[in-house]
């Protein structure tokens, strides 16, 4: 066989995809990933840190609401990546459903808890808002009961994800549940607009002008764009675990077989070798 | 300041949630890492067997 057929029968394999799909490749995400993850960590805890200190210590106090504003600096943060957080879940969820990629799954699986735990910081910081300025810590508001479903959706999506011996009717299940709680997402940004709810309406807009102090403003956008490289920090090294934990199952099945060839119940030792 | 205990838990908690996840990364990645390269060597001194 020539040089040029062998080319012309390898080049469709080893051929680099274009656009974001050649990123599903799971090897060539993770020195992608393994560069850019530390940058983005950095990044994040240091803008974070800048607008959590800025609207601590150095931002003014409300005139109605006292220091209890500086509490804003967290939980809108928190309250846009608990939304962004699901979209990205939901898009990944269409990724995995449309073009069946593995590194789509992993990504959904490690973004559904990180999206909980963000969610729950916003309901919790909301909480602890509300107590001193409503008189409760809770109120079955449309905003905080549609975002209190945002939650029971992320969970439903851990829960079913690990539901499954088989882990991809796991992720399948997950990613229905995932793209059906997209419905969800605008109940969320349209709730104080639709009713009459005791939540504030949005104070900053992607159209208006924001009716928010400036310096108020910078601290807070600080936190939001720190906190967003955070997040998508995390969902990056957790998905990178995720590829090597799955790299390590397929290795670890590789050797089971060979020895079970080689020494029939050998294979149940060889869990044993391995340092977990 | 106003509202002291609200805040304080507040930004603790804003504190604690991601560096609470980013710890279990960490440690999961650190685990891999080490359960691959022990796993790459094994399987490199079996082939080896395998093969002499």
């Amino acid at each position: 066989m020539s040089p040029s057929s062998v080319k012309a029968i390898a080049e469709p394999r080893g051929a680099p995809r274009r656009g974001w799909h050649r990123f599903a490749n799971p090897g060539r995400f993770l020195r992608a990933a393994s560069k850019v993850q530390p940058w983005l960590t950095a990044f994040g805890v240091v803008l974070t840190a800048v607008g959590l200190i800025w609207g601590l210590f150095f931002a003014p106090a409300d005139w109605q609401q006292g220091d209890a504003v500086r509490i804003m600096y967290i939980h809108v943060p928190a309250a846009w990546l608990a939304s962004a957080g699901y979209l990205m879940l939901a898009l990944c969820s269409a990724a995995s459903l449309v073009w069946r990629h593995p590194l789509a799954d992993l990504a959904a699986a490690e973004i559904g808890p990180i999206g909980a735990g963000f969610t729950a910081l916003c309901l919790a910081t909301g909480s602890l808002w509300g107590k001193p300025m409503w008189g409760a810590w809770w109120v079955w508001d449309a905003r905080l009961t549609s975002v209190l479903v945002l939650f029971f959706l992320y969970l439903g999506h851990i829960t079913l994800v690990r539901a499954f011996d088989d882990p991809t009717r796991g992720y399948r299940a997950g990613a229905i549940l995932a793209l059906l709680g997209v419905v969800n997402l605008p109940i969320i940004k349209f709730s104080v607009d639709w009713w009459n709810t005791l939540h504030q309406p949005a104070t900053i807009s992607l159209t208006g002008a924001p009716s928010m102090y400036i310096g108020m403003l910078w601290p807070l956008a600080f936190s939001a764009v720190g906190y967003a490289c955070v997040f998508a920090a995390l969902a990056l090294a957790g998905t990178r675990a995720a590829v090597m934990e799955r790299r390590i199952r397929a290795l670890l099945l590789a050797e089971a077989a060979r020895a079970e060839d080689s020494v029939p119940g050998a294979a149940d030792a060889l869990e044993t070798q391995v340092p977990a | 300041m106003t509202h002291l205990p609200f805040i304080a838990a507040s930004y603790a908690l804003a504190v604690l949630v991601p560096a609470a996840f980013g710890l279990n990364a960490y440690q999961r990645l650190r685990r891999a890492r080490r359960r691959l390269a022990a796993l790459s060597g094994h399987g490199h001194k079996a082939r080896s067997a395998g093969n002499p």
